[in-house]
C-alpha cells in the first residue's frame, strides 16, 4: 500500500459535548484512548463506555449515542464530526486523526432537539416525510399481478433518489431548516431537501403520480420548497450523494405549473 | 364488544409486512421498535430476494425446484411444509414489492433482472442494486406510513420489548401483551394485546462481532424464551464466507458478488508476496471452483466458509500469510459493477480505502446469521403425498405439486408460525423455521415476508375467530398486568442498584463480559465445533453467569440509560448462548452449518431431528434440550455433496508449483 500507515498504539483525544438531558445545560469532556486497529468513531466511543473516565481522571457515565448498521445505511449515527456533520460509523480513526494527541471533536446534530449526549431526536424528519405523502398508494396487498414496467435509465433514477437514509445531513447543513421543539409548527416550517426530493421520486413513480398534485400543493405551501434559499449546502453534505438541488429545481418547476393549473381551473 | 389489536414487536421486513397485513384486515395495530423502523437491520441486507420466475421457468425451474434448493441447502433440517408454501407464495412477494414501487434493477426491455445466488443454477435473484434490503424496507416502511396517517397503526419506536405478557397456566396459557420500556424516558408500562408478534431479528451479537447491527442482541427472543417459549436449533448459526473484518463489526461483501461473477482464490504459492494483480491467471488458486465445478464460488455458504476456513487455518494459504482470500471483480467492466453493486464497493472502498474495482478485495468469514430461533408450529396444508419422493429432481422435469396456495401449510390456519405459547408469533428471523442448517442466500428477505403476509393472516384469523373472541385481552384482570410491570421494574431497580458512575471493573462490566462471551461464542460455535471446545465454552457461560450476577454499571441515572438496556441484553445473550453451545454439544453430527470434527458426517437416523431448548433456571446448567422429530413428508434426504470433486488432482499441481518456486 501506498499510505503511511498511521502509528498503532497512538494515543488520542476526544472531545465530546454531552448534555443529561432535555432543557440540561450542555458540558464538555474529554477522553484519551488508544484506539484499535481499523478502529472508527463507534469502536472509540463503546472503549470509552468501558472506561469512562475523563482526561482530569473525573469517573463519568459512559457517552450516550446513536448507531445501527454500522456500514453508512440505516442513518442513525449522524453527529457533528469536527465540527462537519457525517456519519461516525464511517469515520475512520486512521483518517481523522493519524497522529498520536490529535484530537477528534464530536457535538449532537445542532437542528433537532438532543435526548442524551449525542443522541437527538429526528422524528421531525419522519414527519416531514408523511407531509409530502411520500409512498405509493397500492390498492392491497392482495395478488394483483407486477407493477409498471420500467426502463433501466428510469430505474436508476429513481434507485438513487430512494437510497436517501434520512439521516438528516442534509438538514443540519441547511441555514432555512432550524430546531423546532414545538410539534405543532412543524406543518408550517420548512420541509427539508430530503421532503422534497422524496416527493420528486414519488411524482415520477407510475401510480405514485395519483397523488402528485396533493404532494405539490403541500410543497407550494408555507415550509415548502418556496423556502429552500438555494445554498446548495445539502447536496455537498448528502453521504448518499443525492441529486438534492436537482430535486428541488424539478419540485420548484412542479410546483409553479401547479400553481397556474390550479388557478385556471379555479381550485385557489 | 371493545375493540381488539394486535402487537407487533420489530419493524423489520417481518414486522412491518405482518403490519401492513393485520391492519389491512382492520385489526389495528401498535408496533414497536427499539429504533425508527426504517433504521432497522433489514436495511442492511444487499444481495437480493429469491422467487421462481418466467425466465427461470422456461429454463426448467420451477417453484418446487426452489423448494428442494432450500430444504438441501438446509441439509433436509427445516419441515418441509412450510418451505414448500413459502417457494410457492414466492413469485407473488416479488409483484406485491414491485407494485408498490422498489426500484428493482431492470433488462433492457424493462423486465425485472435477475441474478445467480448460492445453491442454484438458475437465475431466480431479483435486486435492487446492491441494497435490496433497503429498498425493500423502505417500501414496507412507506406503506406502515400511511397506515400510521390513516390511524390504522400506532408506532411506539424507541420502544424496548421487556417481557411477554401471558395469563393461565399450562395448556390455557396465552399471550395477552407485553412490558414495554420508553428508551428515553424509561417509563416501564403494559400494554394489552389479542395476540404478539415477535419479529425482532437475529442474536449476532452474542458472537460479538458479526455481520449485524448493534441492536442484534437476540435479548427479544431470549426474554421470550426465559418467559417459557422453545427455542428451535439454536446451533444453526451461519457463518458467511465473506466479510471484511473490523474494530466494531464484520462488513458482508454479499454473496451477489460472486453471484455477479467474482472469483474467489489465493495465490498458489504459499507465502507469494506480489501484488494480486502480478500474479497471473495460472498461479492462482480458484479452490471453489476447482473443487466444485458445477457450484464454482456459489455453493451454499457453510461449504465456502469451510474451504475458506480450511485454506486458510489448515493449510497456511491465506493472503499474506493471514487469515484472508481474494474476492476478485476486477476481471468485470466497471460499468457494470456500478449499476449491479455500487453499494457493497462503496462500502468496501470507504473501510479499507482500496478501490475493489481495481484490486481484489481481502476476505474472511464472518458471523451472519441464525437459522435457530424461536421454535414455532403450523398446520400442514393439503399436499398428501404417500411417501417421500427418492428420485432427485431435475430441471425440466414437471413439478410434482403445483404452486397453488396452501399445499404446503394452510392457508390462515391461526397456529402458523406460533410458538409454544397461545397468542405468541414468530416471524422473521427470530422464527427457526425455514432455513434447517444453513439459509441459502437471499432467502432470509423472502422468509421474512412471507412471514408477514401468509402468516399475518393468520394472526388476523387468530384474534377474530380464536379465543380472544371470546375473551379479549381488554377483559382480562389488570392485576395481571401489574404483576408483570412489577417484575420488570424489580430487575430495573436491582441492576441499577449496583450502579457505580464510571465503574470499569472488567470482572463485573457488562461491556467486558460482553466481550468475553463474543470471544469464546466465535472460537467454540461457529465453523468448526468440537466437543472439547464447546465443554469449554459452557463452562466459560457458567462463570460470565455469575460475573452477571454481580454486573455493575457505570450509569444509574433515570433518562435514556443506555447501559441499562445494553446491560440487560448482556444477560439475555448469556442465556442464548448457553443454548446455542448446548445445542452443539449434543448434536453429535455434522450437518449443514453445524461442523464437529469428532463427528465429521451427517447421522439421519439418530440426528434427523429439530433440537428444542426450553430455558430451565435453577441448576448449572439453565438449559434443556430435546428432540421433535422434523416433518420429510416431500423429498427424502439425499446426500448433501454439490458435486464436490477429489482435489487431489489439485493439491498435486499446488505442491508442483511449490516444488518450482
Ligand atoms: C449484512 C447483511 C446482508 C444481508 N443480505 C441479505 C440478502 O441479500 N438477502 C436475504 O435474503 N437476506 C439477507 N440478510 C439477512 C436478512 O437481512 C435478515 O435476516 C432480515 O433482514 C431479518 O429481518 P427481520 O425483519 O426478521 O428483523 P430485523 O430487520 O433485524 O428487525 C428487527 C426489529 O426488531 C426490533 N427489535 C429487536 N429487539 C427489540 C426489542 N427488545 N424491543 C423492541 N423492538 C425490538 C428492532 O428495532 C427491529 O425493528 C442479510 C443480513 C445481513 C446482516
Ligand atoms: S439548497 Fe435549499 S434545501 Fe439545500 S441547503 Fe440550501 S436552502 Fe437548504
Ligand atoms: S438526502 Fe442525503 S443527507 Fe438528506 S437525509 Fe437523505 S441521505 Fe441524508
Ligand atoms: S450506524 Fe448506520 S449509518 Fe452509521
Amino acid at each position: 500500500m501506498s499510505k503511511q500507515a498511521p502509528q498503532q498504539g497512538r494515543t488520542i483525544r476526544f472531545r465530546i459535548k454531552r448534555c443529561d438531558g432535555p432543557g440540561k445545560p450542555s458540558y464538555w469532556q474529554e477522553f484519551d484512548i488508544v484506539p484499535e486497529k481499523n478502529a472508527n468513531i463507534i469502536s472509540c466511543l463503546k472503549q470509552i463506555a468501558e472506561t469512562p473516565v475523563t482526561v482530569q481522571g473525573e469517573k463519568t457515565t459512559p457517552v450516550v449515542w446513536d448507531s445501527g448498521c454500522l456500514e453508512e445505511v440505516c442513518g442513525a449515527c449522524t453527529m457533528v464530526i469536527n465540527g462537519g456533520v457525517r456519519q461516525s460509523c464511517t469515520g475512520l480513526i486512521d483518517v481523522l486523526a493519524p497522529n498520536n494527541g490529535d484530537t477528534i471533536t464530536l457535538e449532537p446534530m445542532s437542528k433537532f432537539p438532543v435526548v442524551r449526549d449525542l443522541w437527538v431526536d429526528r422524528q421531525r424528519l419522519f414527519h416531514n416525510l408523511e407531509r409530502v405523502k411520500a409512498w405509493v398508494p397500492i390498492d392491497n396487498t392482495y395478488s394483483l399481478g407486477a407493477g409498471p414496467k420500467e426502463s433501466p435509465d428510469s430505474q436508476a433514477t429513481h434507485y438513487k433518489l430512494s437510497e436517501c437514509m434520512s439521516c438528516g445531513c442534509c438538514l443540519e447543513a441547511c441555514p432555512q431548516f432550524n430546531i423546532e421543539e414545538d410539534e405543532s409548527k412543524w406543518d408550517e416550517s420548512f420541509i427539508g431537501a430530503h421532503a422534497i426530493s422524496q416527493a420528486r421520486l414519488f411524482n415520477n413513480h407510475e401510480t405514485g403520480k395519483q397523488l402528485k398534485d396533493e404532494r405539490l400543493e403541500e410543497l407550494s405551501g408555507k415550509g415548502g420548497v418556496g423556502d429552500c434559499g438555494n445554498a446548495q449546502n445539502c447536496v455537498k453534505v448528502c453521504p448518499k450523494e443525492i441529486p438534492l438541488t436537482e430535486s428541488i429545481a424539478a419540485m420548484g418547476r412542479a410546483t409553479t405549473i401547479h400553481a397556474v393549473k390550479s388557478f385556471f381551473s379555479g381550485k385557489k | 364488544m371493545s375493540e381488539q389489536r394486535v402487537i407487533v414487536v420489530g419493524g423489520g421486513l417481518a414486522g412491518l409486512a405482518a403490519t401492513i397485513r393485520i391492519a389491512e384486515q382492520g385489526i389495528p395495530v401498535d408496533l414497536f421498535s427499539m429504533v425508527p423502523v426504517k433504521r432497522s437491520h433489514s436495511v442492511c441486507a444487499q444481495g437480493g430476494i429469491n422467487a421462481a420466475n418466467d425466465v427461470a421457468r422456461q429454463q426448467g425451474y420451477s417453484e418446487y425446484q426452489h423448494f428442494d434448493e432450500t430444504l438441501i441447502g438446509g441439509d433436509y433440517l427445516a419441515d418441509q411444509g412450510p418451505v414448500l408454501e413459502m417457494a410457492n407464495f414466492a413469485p407473488k412477494i416479488i409483484d406485491l414489492l414491485d407494485r408498490m414501487g422498489v426500484p428493482f434493477n431492470r433488462t433492457s426491455e424493462g423486465y425485472r433482472a435477475l441474478r445467480l445466488f448460492g445453491g442454484s443454477l438458475f437465475k431466480r435473484t431479483h435486486f435492487s442494486g446492491a441494497s435490496t434490503g433497503q429498498q425493500l424496507l423502505y417500501a414496507l416502511d412507506e406503506q406502515v406510513r400511511r397506515f400510521a396517517a390513516e390511524g390504522k397503526v400506532k408506532m411506539y419506536e424507541f420502544w424496548e420489548f421487556l417481557w411477554p405478557v401471558t395469563e393461565g397456566e399450562g395448556e390455557d396459557k396465552r399471550c395477552v401483551g407485553i412490558i414495554g420500556q420508553d428508551m428515553r424516558t424509561m417509563q416501564i408500562r403494559a400494554f394489552r394485546g389479542d395476540a404478539v408478534v415477535m419479529a425482532t431479528g437475529g442474536c449476532g451479537l452474542v458472537f460479538g462481532k458479526s455481520t449485524n447491527s448493534v441492536i442484534c442482541t437476540g435479548g427479544a427472543a431470549s426474554r421470550c424464551y426465559q418467559a417459557g417459549a422453545w427455542y428451535g436449533n439454536p446451533e444453526m448459526i451461519q457463518v458467511h464466507p465473506t466479510a471484511i473484518p473490523g474494530a466494531d463489526k464484520c462488513r458482508l461483501m454479499s454473496e451477489s458478488a460472486r453471484g455477479e461473477g467474482g472469483r474467489v482464490w489465493v495465490p498458489r504459492q504459499k507465502g507469494d508476496t506480489r501484488k494480486p494483480t502480478d500474479i497471473p491467471e495460472n498461479e492462482r488458486w480458484y479452490f471453489l471452483e476447482e473443487r466444485y465445478p458445477d457450484y464454482g464460488n456459489l455453493v451454499p455458504r457453510d461449504i465456502a466458509t469451510r474451504e475458506i476456513f480450511d485454506v486458510c487455518v489448515n493449510d497456511g494459504m491465506g493472503v499474506d500469510g493471514e487469515n484472508q482470500v481474494y474476492l476478485d471483480l476486477t476481471h468485470m467492466e466497471r460499468d457494470y459493477l456500478n449499476s449491479r453493486l455500487g453499494a457493497i464497493l462503496d462500502i468496501y472502498d470507504k473501510f479499507v480505502g482500496e478501490d475493489p474495482r481495481e484490486t481484489p478485495m481481502r476476505i474472511f468469514p464472518a458471523v451472519h446469521y441464525s437459522m435457530g430461533g424461536l421454535w414455532t408450529k403450523h398446520t400442514p396444508g393439503d399436499a398428501v403425498p404417500g411417501e417421500p419422493r427418492a428420485v432427485v429432481h431435475k430441471p425440466g422435469d414437471s413439478a410434482p405439486i403445483d404452486a397453488d396456495l396452501g399445499h404446503g401449510m394452510k392457508f390462515c390456519a391461526p397456529d402458523n408460525m406460533m410458538t409454544n405459547i397461545e397468542g405468541l408469533y414468530a416471524f422473521g428471523e427470530v422464527n427457526f423455521a425455514y432455513h434447517g442448517a444453513t439459509r441459502l442466500g437471499a432467502n432470509a428477505l423472502l422468509s421474512c415476508i412471507f412471514d408477514g403476509l401468509f402468516c399475518g393472516m393468520s394472526v388476523s384469523k387468530y384474534v377474530t375467530e380464536g379465543k380472544p373472541k371470546q375473551h379479549p385481552a381488554s377483559g382480562v384482570d389488570q392485576s395481571v398486568f401489574d404483576k408483570f410491570v412489577a417484575a420488570e421494574q424489580g430487575k430495573m431497580d436491582t441492576l441499577l442498584s449496583g450502579s457505580e458512575t464510571g465503574a470499569s471493573d472488567p470482572d463485573t462490566n457488562p461491556y467486558t463480559i460482553a466481550n468475553e462471551l463474543g470471544v469464546i461464542m466465535t472460537e467454540a460455535s461457529t465453523v468448526v465445533k468440537t466437543e472439547e471446545g464447546l465443554e469449554k465454552c459452557l463452562a466459560k457461560i457458567r462463570e460470565l453467569r455469575e460475573r452477571f450476577s454481580r454486573v455493575r454499571l457505570g450509569d444509574g441515572g433515570a433518562w435514556t440509560n443506555q447501559s441499562l438496556s445494553f446491560t440487560r441484553a448482556v444477560g439475555d445473550m448469556i442465556a442464548i448462548g448457553e443454548a446455542i453451545a448446548k445445542g452443539g454439544l449434543l448434536r453429535k453430527e455434522s450437518r449443514g452449518s453445524h461442523y464437529r470434527t469428532d463427528y465429521p458426517d451427517r447421522d439421519d437416523v439418530n440426528f434427523l431431528k429439530t433440537t428444542v431448548a426450553e430455558y430451565a433456571p435453577g441448576g448449572d446448567d439453565e438449559c434443556n434440550i430435546f428432540y421433535r422429530e422434523v416433518d420429510t413428508r416431500f423429498i427424502k434426504p439425499r446426500p448433501r455433496t454439490y458435486g464436490k470433486t477429489d482435489d487431489s488432482q489439485s493439491k498435486k499441481t499446488q505442491e508442483k508449483a511449490e516444488a518450482q518456486a
